[in-house]
């Protein structure tokens, strides 16, 4: 009775308007980007029962799954390295002056536009560009005599495919790292110069450090960006260039192996590499942010 | 400091050719179809194809679906976390970055287990259901970008005294959603949605591994098979990502000019 | 010749002439200050005496050694920016260290210098630390000390304390200056707080457009302004469109009611119109004996400002403010009552230039 009572005076409860608008976003990200990596992480660990094993781990060290990572990872940091250290440049060069007001957001826009221009498309550009009937392939050899098939080069190749994964990722360095380039300040290199540094030595001693992190950061991103793409080489080299995303891709669809916990363990893999360097990237990030506050 | 400048006019100069020449290359490829003569014959196929019209009318429908599904869900979460349940933020912070960290081909690799057809959850039994896992499976690779530009967004109103205010003059919760902070995030919604557009409309993992009727999947086909109709849609799909990338720009350029 | 001989110094930027024939002598250890508002050119000057700028015409002799186009890191000059110009990725030790690291001096005796520096800052257990874990006080003594770490001819301070809070504002001037004494270092200060110019300086340059208005010692920029401008920028003034009755007598009429001034206006012929000021400080409310100016009218407003007390008190069509110090024991003046303001004749400016 008493407690009736008192309930029956109590406010009506108030309804949790933080909580309603909260609970449809955290039940996606639960079931449709939690739970299924969680499920090939543990998959990756258990053998056809259900049982505890490593032997899926084990399994992913054959020379043609370990070929695979391997031409995966060297796409990738070549990508990573060579359009960070372009993108960087192209980014110092439009944001430290000297050159006409319009060319930065020109630039900004484009960047936008190219590191998104990714996936199927861009692999029918190249191929229209560099493959055998391109129109640079046809130059080169109408102009200059230079049969660059003949000397060995081919789109299709190590080389191919970081050139065309080059259009995104310069670009993407470009946006990721122009707030950086931006934060040096001006007053850093006058402080430098009055004490005497000469330009290298400010970029030696100052610059340089102050930028690495983000750079490197960057460079990071760029990497797990390349690690993670799949529709370009897809479309560039079909399955002749064995990369881990081509691979697993076969194997979802049943082309090759037919073990699935092995499938569990290429994606686990996978995860770890761009886990890692991920990791790597915010930590990173949260030591350039605290400089360049 | 005049050979400086002409180090940034050649780094200028390369980044500009490295992207212009493809494009380029790409379009005189797309008119080669006709021997002899250049020709638009390419787009005339191309556009003439029933397959190549109902992939695309597909894929747009399905960037719709997906852009207000997004932001149906991220639009109350962001507000609410950055109002009242800012603890929130570090795990929503972990949360909406994760898709760049998980490649495309394992989360759908994970879709596929999770909710094949002998599962609890049997999504990919019937064409609606697998649609809408296609539908979610692109909102995952949306999210880091829709959740980054609605936060940035939120970010610029104040958000906790815009709300007091609304909430003093009796507003409730849901009006004050739809009447005070959506007209004011607009902008960042509308970045968001164009971007999240450039991204869905030629996906092609996702669409493939789920075996839907999808633009990508399409374009491989078409890649796979033909010779000059790819080049044609290459242009066009540039065309569409420049068109979006396009929009947001102006749409930015606004807001900034209306919030100075 | 003047340890810092600056002779005719022009800057332009395209058509626009930031600096106009700019000429100042400046002795060694002598610490002057450019006051004036933004854009009035103390800032370009400054720039021109570090080498960030280039002058258009015109010369900058230190010490006997002339460095007009010499590049910054040849001459020797210590300077110290606005804010946050430390090296974010060196230390504190490092960023004093920096210079003479750079000018190839052995460990040890970087140590030692940067050592006795952070003793002479008063931080001298922060070496190790970052520029992002100190305050923004701490940093511009960093930045004090790495400039001074080179023991540069010449200190230049670019509005070093614009960035701070009020009272730390206060500290920190006062240690600069208790510092400048102690080094015997020619500074050069830039600001365009007038209290912190006047508090600090040996002599200030008040700067107006790109020209100097006047040089002066802070007391006499502040009791004999030579220009409008100097005068309503450096403190609080009445100013009056005054007429002349008596040229040779010094009499003048304010505002219809008759005064005399002490200072010569024998320039100006009878019924002349002259620009004529007074410091509210310098008025006191009560007519006074025979010896003082009195004007009379109006009290129209009284504020309390903590330790004065700022009386308007309207004349015929002018207004004056008069500070009276505030004593708990004092009768208020009241809104409406008719009041007498009374001054020295030696305190009426005569403001000669525009």
């Amino acid at each position: 009775m008493a407690s009736n009572a008192s309930s029956a005076s109590l406010p009506r409860p108030r309804v949790p308007w933080a909580v309603v608008g909260v609970t449809p976003f955290m039940l996606f990200a639960l079931l449709f980007l939690i739970l299924p990596t969680l499920f090939l992480v543990v998959g990756a660990f258990q053998d056809n029962d259900g049982g505890f094993t490593l032997a899926n781990l084990g399994k992913l060290w054959t020379p043609t799954i370990l070929a695979s990572y391997w031409i995966s990872i060297k796409v990738s940091v070549a990508s990573a390295v060579i359009g960070a250290a372009i993108g960087a440049f192209i980014a110092y060069a439009a944001v430290s002056g000297g050159l006409p007001r319009w060319i930065r957001p020109t630039i900004m826009t484009f960047s936008g536009v190219a590191s998104q221009f990714a996936g199927v498309p861009l692999a029918f550009a190249f191929l229209a560009t560099l493959g055998r009937q391109g129109l640079v392939t046809l130059f080169l050899s109408s102009v200059f005599g230079l049969n660059i098939y003949a000397q060995g080069f081919n789109l299709l190749s190590f080389w191919g495919l970081t050139l065309t994964y080059l259009y995104f990722q310069i670009p993407l360095m470009v946006l990721i790292v122009t707030p950086a380039i931006e934060g040096l300040r001006k007053e850093w290199r006058e402080a430098a110069t009055i004490l005497g540094a000469s330009n290298w030595q400010y970029w030696r001693h100052i610059a340089g450090p102050v930028l690495l992190p983000s750079f490197l950061g960057a460079a990071l991103l760029l990497f797990a960006n390349a690690f993670g793409a799949i529709a370009t080489a897809y479309a560039l080299t079909g399955s002749s260039l064995n990369i881990v995303t081509i691979l697993l891709y076969a194997q979802i669809r049943g082309d090759v192996l037919h073990d699935q916990n092995l499938g569990y363990a290429i994606a686990f893999g996978m995860i770890v590499i761009t886990g890692l360097s991920n990791l790597c990237y915010i930590l990173l990030r949260v030591r350039s942010e605290r400089w360049l506050k | 400091m005049k050979t400086n400048r002409l180090g940034h006019w050649i780094a200028i100069l390369i980044g500009t050719l490295y992207f212009v020449v493809p494009l380029a290359a790409t379009f005189e490829f797309s008119l080669r179809k006709l021997r002899g003569v250049y020709s638009f014959e390419a787009y005339r196929v191309v556009l003439a194809d029933p397959q190549f019209q109902s992939s695309f009318t597909f894929s747009v429908g399905l960037a719709v679906v997906t852009i207000i599904f997004g932001m149906a869900i991220i639009v109350p979460m962001a507000y609410f976390v950055e109002l009242r349940l800012r603890k929130l933020r570090p795990f929503v912070e972990f949360v909406t970055l994760l898709p760049l960290v998980v490649p495309a081909i394992v989360i759908v690799f994970g879709y596929l287990r999770l909710y094949n057809s002998s599962s609890i959850l049997p999504l990919t039994n019937s064409t609606l259901s697998t649609n809408f896992l296609l539908t979610c499976g692109y909102v995952t690779l949306a999210l880091p970008y829709m959740y980054r530009s609605i936060e940035t967004g939120l970010r610029a109103i104040d958000v906790r005294t815009l709300t007091e205010a609304a909430e003093s003059l009796g507003a409730s919760s849901g009006t004050i959603i739809w009447r005070i902070i959506l007209p004011n995030i607009r902008s960042a919604m509308l970045s968001g949605s164009f971007l999240t557009f450039a991204i869905v409309i030629g996906e092609f993992t996702f669409a493939s591994l789920l075996n839907r009727p999808a633009f990508g999947p399409y374009l491989q086909l078409i890649g796979a098979n033909r010779a000059y109709e790819p080049a044609a849609l290459a242009c066009m799909a540039f065309m569409i990502t420049w068109a979006c990338m396009g929009i947001i720009q102006v749409i930015s350029r606004n807001a900034v000019a209306a919030h100075p | 010749m003047s340890f810092i001989e600056i002779s005719h110094l022009r800057k332009s930027f395209g058509p626009n002439t930031v600096v106009h024939d700019f000429s100042l002598s400046i002795e060694k250890g002598e610490f002057i200050s450019f006051l004036g508002p933004s854009g009035c050119g103390k800032t370009t000057i400054l720039r021109m005496i570090a080498g960030f700028e280039t002058a258009t015409s015109g010369s900058l002799h230190v010490g006997g050694v002339e460095m007009t186009n010499l590049p910054p890191a040849k001459r020797n000059v210590g300077m110290v920016f606005q804010a946050y110009a430390l090296f974010p990725n060196l230390t504190v030790a490092g960023n004093i260290g920096f210079g003479l690291k750079i000018a190839g001096k052995e460990r040890g005796e970087i140590d030692a210098r940067v050592a006795e520096l952070l003793e002479l800052i008063k931080l001298p257990d922060l070496g190790d630390r970052y520029p992002y874990q100190l305050s923004g006080g701490q940093q511009q003594r960093v930045a004090l000390a790495r400039a001074l770490a080179i023991k540069p001819q010449v200190l230049l301070l670019d509005e070093p304390l614009s960035a701070l809070d009020a009272k730390i504002r206060v500290s920190l001037r006062e240690e600069i200056r208790a510092l400048q004494r102690e080094l015997g270092i020619t500074t050069v200060f830039v600001t365009h707080d007038q209290e912190e110019a006047l508090s600090i300086s040996d002599r200030i340059v008040v700067m107006n457009q790109g020209r100097a208005d006047q040089v002066g010692t802070p007391s006499e920029i502040y009791n004999n302004p030579a220009t409008r401008f100097v005068a309503s920028f450096v403190g609080t003034l009445n100013l009056f469109e005054a007429r002349v009755v008596d040229p040779v007598a010094g009499r003048v009429s304010i505002d219809g009611q008759p005064v005399v001034t002490a200072r010569d206006i024998s320039a100006y012929g009878i019924a002349d119109g002259a620009t004529v000021a007074l410091r509210p400080e310098a008025l006191s409310l009560g007519g006074g004996d025979g010896d003082r100016n009195v004007l009379t009218g109006t009290v129209e407003e009284v504020s309390f400002l903590g330790a004065v007390i700022r009386v308007r008190v309207k004349l015929r069509e002018a207004r004056v403010s008069l500070d009276i110090f505030n004593d708990p024991a004092l009768d208020l003046p009241k809104v409406g009552m008719p009041a007498a303001v009374s001054f020295k004749k030696d305190d009426l400016l005569i403001i000669d230039r525009d």
